[in-house]
């Protein structure tokens, strides 16, 4: 049986684990709030800019984006794959990162070649410890999805796409379910799905004689900024909901660490006094034992 | 209907103004454009500057936005406000310095590789040598 010291030592360093973990609970729950704040500040952006690309699509545009138009090969995909800067966080980075090692092994074993593009410190380190090629990455955002920072590395994706090296664009990342829930999901960024561009609500809009915006100062341009701000702007939903599942994800782990530090400190004082009560016995019998030999 | 139209104005950030709206006056980048109710669909760019918003039984406020885009539709008007300052210029810079970064990195991580094979083929020399020499030392 391990000195009652050595037991002592041991749950000293076991407390001083749990308050660390607790307060690293305390500090998630409290940006799990904001993060979520966040993700739903970024929804009506997102439905809007939605909204405008259904108008689009229903009106008669004379040029038609490449970002909506299909290719038929598929030879090079791009991935855009968001995960947290800082672990502590549960199997929220492994699931993710699992779900797109599989579809990489499918697209390489169909011949097709990947780029990378990592949002995110673990991400990036996965990536390039898997050899995969990273074309750009943005890591150390922080607590808040930085529009201003991302918006480099997405365009280095999307003008790889609009130059014909990529035929296809997929995000990986976390949907924030509820607290206690996170899925890890892909999704077709590039080229836009007829589901993305149909308004939310279905509305089917009054068939009107054939219609057009007036652009100013001309179609392709203005049509250009809308496309590339849709795409950032699913981008950024995309981190914002990864942030708060990242936090709520920290909260859960680290209050299964407080709780398992807890049980261990119980066990560890059950075994710590029966050492104790052991050693008085022994001590109380060797005297006895030596006041009958005297 | 017909006198006023909905009005909202989102960043990605957050949203900046929902609501009813008489008249609005944007700066779009040809001119100041001023909408009301019923206005022919349009879609422009707008340049950093003051949108003015005449809300019904209200007085005028104004709304800061640093550029964005503005659709018009007859009974809805959205403006899709930028939180990054953007340019053609600027976001290239930004896309250059996030490639850089990522070239870096696997440029980093290739001399990793080559450092792991140069140090497991000097572990594989070494081993090779103490063993003939000990074959030496048996054989004399």
């Amino acid at each position: 049986m391990p000195s009652s010291r050595e037991i002592r030592n041991k749950i000293k360093s076991v407390k001083n684990t749990q308050k660390i973990t607790r307060a690293m609970e305390m500090v998630a729950a409290s940006k799990m709030r904001k993060a979520q704040d966040r993700m739903k500040k970024a929804r009506p952006y997102g439905e809007k800019i939605r909204n405008v690309a259904a108008h689009m699509s229903n009106a008669s545009v004379e040029y038609r984006h490449p970002f909506l138009i299909s290719r038929d090969s598929v030879k090079r995909v791009g991935i855009i794959v968001v995960t947290s800067d800082k672990g502590l966080c549960g199997g929220l980075n492994t699931n993710v990162l699992r779900r797109a090692l599989n579809e990489i092994r499918t697209w390489e074993t169909e011949g097709n070649h990947v780029d990378a593009c990592c949002i995110g410190n673990k991400g990036l380190g996965f990536m390039s410890r898997l050899g995969t090629q990273v074309i750009s990455q943005v890591t150390g955002l922080g607590d808040a999805p930085n529009m201003e920072r991302l918006i480099g590395a997405v365009k280095v994706v999307l003008d790889a796409y609009t130059e014909g090296q990529l035929d296809r664009v997929y995000i990986f990342y976390n949907r924030f379910i509820n607290t206690m829930k996170q899925m890890p999901v892909m999704e077709q960024l590039l080229p836009l799905t007829d589901d993305r561009i149909s308004s939310e609500d279905g509305e089917a809009r009054p068939t009107r004689a054939p219609w057009d915006y007036i652009y100013e100062p001309e179609a392709k341009p203005v049509i250009d900024d809308i496309m590339v701000r849709y795409i950032e702007a699913l981008v950024y939903q995309a981190v914002a909901e990864n942030m708060a599942s990242e936090q709520s994800a920290r909260m859960v782990a680290m209050k299964a660490a407080s709780d398992n530090a807890g049980n261990l400190i119980d066990e560890l004082t059950l075994i710590y006094n029966k050492s104790r009560q052991a050693a008085i016995t022994k001590e109380l019998s060797e005297i006895v034992g030596g006041a009958a030999a005297v | 209907m017909g006198t006023i139209f909905h009005l909202d104005i989102v960043s990605a950030e957050e949203s900046i103004y929902s609501g009813p709206a008489e008249f609005i006056v944007a700066p779009a980048v040809m001119g100041e454009v001023g909408i009301f109710p019923q206005h022919t669909p349009m879609l422009t760019r707008i340049k950093s500057g003051v949108v003015r918003v005449k809300a019904p039984l209200q007085d005028d406020e104004e709304v800061y936005v640093s550029g964005g885009m503005l659709e018009v539709q007859p009974d809805v008007v959205t403006i899709l406000a930028d939180t990054a300052v953007r340019g053609k210029d600027l976001d290239e810079a930004k896309a250059l310095e996030a490639k850089r970064k990522a070239e870096e990195i696997m440029k980093n991580k290739i001399s990793e590789i080559e450092y792991a094979r140069a140090q497991a083929e000097l572990i594989e020399a070494t081993a090779q040598l103490a063993a003939i020499q000990k074959l030496r030392k048996r054989g004399h």
